[in-house]
């Protein structure tokens, strides 16, 4: 077994409503600390987590969105978002946060972490990876 | 611009093959059971439960048991069901004597909903804990070793 696994963070909840959403994200950045490869897939309710614009003033509660834009800090390039959950919500690729993160093999150029994928894709992103974190 | 592959370059899967083999078969499997929900208003508790029994009967081995997320209320030892009813921090803490189990509480989870043990007491000034026998609190950390140290990581949510 090798040292590094591949960790995938699958977020399928809305950010509100439960707290699922923000303590996955906790995980995320604990995990980051554990040098192993981490990659985050957003799909069914989970994609309201990536859509622009959130106001938390009237729920009372800590808006977290921030976070997600800064987990490229953390060393996490990979943030596959599926297609069809996207589409079956009225949601484009232009709804979403940006996200990006720093190329070491590219002279450190800023990329967007974010990929579009399909459920098929999405399927094999989870065959690949040897522990998925499901919230 | 181009951002990282869709795919993974390279289809590499450090244990998964050999893993499906194993648990095709009667060979034993490290297993981490990660529990997210509460007792008695969800049955992801239950389940999570019946599943480490299940495997425990077949012989797996159960590395860790964390509690995550509401799944820190497993671990009060002040519940106190109707008697004709499962009594579910009980039957974990049973579980865990009698196979040696380590049953872990998210400690940033437990702060939020209350659940302490005597040195979490003593820190934030309470008056009181609640956590049962068999239960310890613990960080994160404990997860995330749970993902690289096992075969397999299962996750029990809603």
């Amino acid at each position: 077994m090798s040292d590094v696994k591949n960790f995938l963070y699958v977020n399928r909840k809305a950010p509100h409503g439960t707290i699922y959403a923000l303590e996955s994200l906790e995980v995320v950045l604990i995990g980051a600390a554990f040098e192993q490869d981490v990659a985050l897939a957003f799909l069914d309710d989970g994609v309201f987590q990536l859509v622009k614009g959130w106001d938390t003033s009237e729920l009372g509660v800590k808006n977290f969105q921030p976070a997600y834009t800064a987990l490229g800090d953390y060393d996490i390039s990979k943030v596959y978002v599926e297609r069809e959950s996207l589409e079956e919500r009225g949601l484009t690729e232009d709804d979403l946060i940006e996200m990006t993160y720093e190329d070491e093999e590219d002279d450190w150029a800023e990329k967007s972490s974010i990929r579009i994928v399909s459920r098929e894709e999405m399927a094999q992103i989870m065959r690949d990876a040897d522990v998925i974190l499901s919230f | 611009m181009a951002g990282p592959p869709v795919m993974p370059a390279n289809n590499k899967n450090t244990c998964g093959v050999s893993v499906k083999q194993q648990l095709a078969g009667d060979e034993p499997v490290k297993l981490g059971i990660v529990v997210l929900e509460g007792p008695y208003q969800h049955e992801a508790a239950d389940t999570a439960y019946n599943f480490a029994v299940a495997a425990l009967e077949k012989g797996h081995e159960i590395f860790r048991i964390f509690f995550y997320h509401d799944g820190v209320n497993n671990a009060t030892r002040l519940m106190v069901p109707p008697q004709d009813d499962r009594h579910i921090q009980k039957r974990w803490s049973e579980l865990a004597e009698k196979h040696n189990l380590d049953l872990v509480v998210c400690v940033a989870a437990a702060q939020r909903r209350g659940i302490m043990d005597e040195e979490e007491q003593k820190r934030h000034g309470k008056d009181a804990n609640n956590i049962a026998p068999g239960f310890r609190i613990s960080g994160l950390g404990q997860l995330i070793e749970a993902g690289i140290q096992c075969d397999r990581l299962v996750f029990f949510g809603d």
